[in-house]
């Protein structure tokens, strides 16, 4: 495959890859080299990448398992983790001060939630996909996704509501 | 009677029951500027999905074939060190064989040169005969 074919197939999820990542990661930079590594993965076997008969679910379940994975070796490597807790508590408290925006709220809240919610509802409520598709990426039964996507709503709610009784107390 | 939907809407929506295009419906509902008091707190978690969905990887998409040139180089340049390896020896094995060679040759001809000698001296018993000879002939 040629580099202008290979765009044109990558460039139209390459942001879903993206938004994905940064979901799990948070950080910004994390994300941005996770997914530029995605894509140079993706490059490396661009001969038979066209057995593939879905692209987009393939790099998409590629960014899930890295991010993963990424997540995985940071909690296993202490000093990182601190490290990392540190910059990140820096950053939020920097948005914190910088946007006292409810749509910020929401990010944060997001963040709070446990892996798999957080993708359910990255990939159902952002990107829109079905449940067939989200099943196929995460492995996971229609039921299963439904009963993950339904606590993951209740739970933004549920903390929204407190933060915006609070903003209005 | 819009609002009794979006009611009905929402709660199907928080028990993950509601399909794409209703979600949909929710996100312009709620994308809107004025939203009943009531449903307002639902307003923040539309709008950032609609915003979440703006965002954009804005890095250039890093496709080399600068890499791949420099995995040939290092395989090259492994190849390059094999052969040397294997010539370094052989030409090594050349050095020894001849140093080996020159060394036995130098030997041999110690040899050699302690037999001729021992011919020599030899060569004096013919002294012998010829003496004898010269008597058996003056007799």
């Amino acid at each position: 495959m040629k580099q202008s074919e290979f765009l044109n197939v990558v460039m139209p999820f390459k942001d879903k890859l993206y938004r994905m990542a940064k979901r799990l990661l948070v950080s910004k930079e994390e994300a941005e080299d996770a997914t530029q590594e995605i894509l140079m993965k993706l490059w490396s076997i661009n001969e038979s990448i066209s057995e593939y008969k879905n692209v987009e679910a393939f790099a998409m379940t590629m960014t899930k398992n890295f991010c993963l994975d990424r997540l995985k070796s940071k909690q296993a490597g202490n000093l990182k983790l601190v490290h990392s807790n540190y910059s990140d508590g820096n950053a939020s408290l920097q948005k914190q001060v910088e946007v006292k925006d409810s749509l910020s709220w929401v990010e944060k809240i997001m963040e709070e939630l446990p892996e798999q919610q957080k993708m359910v509802l990255q990939l159902r409520d952002v990107e829109e996909y079905d449940f067939d598709e989200i099943g196929e990426l995460l492995n996971m039964k229609p039921t299963a996704i439904r009963v993950t996507l339904s606590r993951a709503r209740k739970t933004v709610r549920e903390k929204l509501m407190q933060k915006h009784s609070y903003g209005i107390g | 009677m819009e609002l009794d939907r979006i009611e009905k809407l929402l709660e199907k929506y928080l028990e993950a029951s509601t399909s794409v295009a209703e979600e949909k419906e929710l996100r312009t509902y709620f994308s809107q500027e004025s939203v009943p008091t009531h449903l307002e707190q639902y307003a923040p978690m539309f709008q950032y999905f609609s915003l979440a969905k703006e965002e954009r990887f804005t890095k250039q998409v890093p496709l080399k074939t600068k890499k791949n040139y420099f995995r040939w180089m290092s395989v090259a340049a492994v190849a390059v060190l094999m052969f040397g390896l294997y010539f370094g020896n052989e030409y090594q094995k050349q050095k020894e064989a001849e140093y080996a060679y020159n060394e036995t040759k130098k030997a041999l001809s110690l040899l050699a040169d302690n037999f001729s000698r021992g011919t020599e001296k030899v060569a004096y018993l013919n002294e012998f005969e010829n003496t004898k000879q010269k008597i058996y002939n003056n007799n």
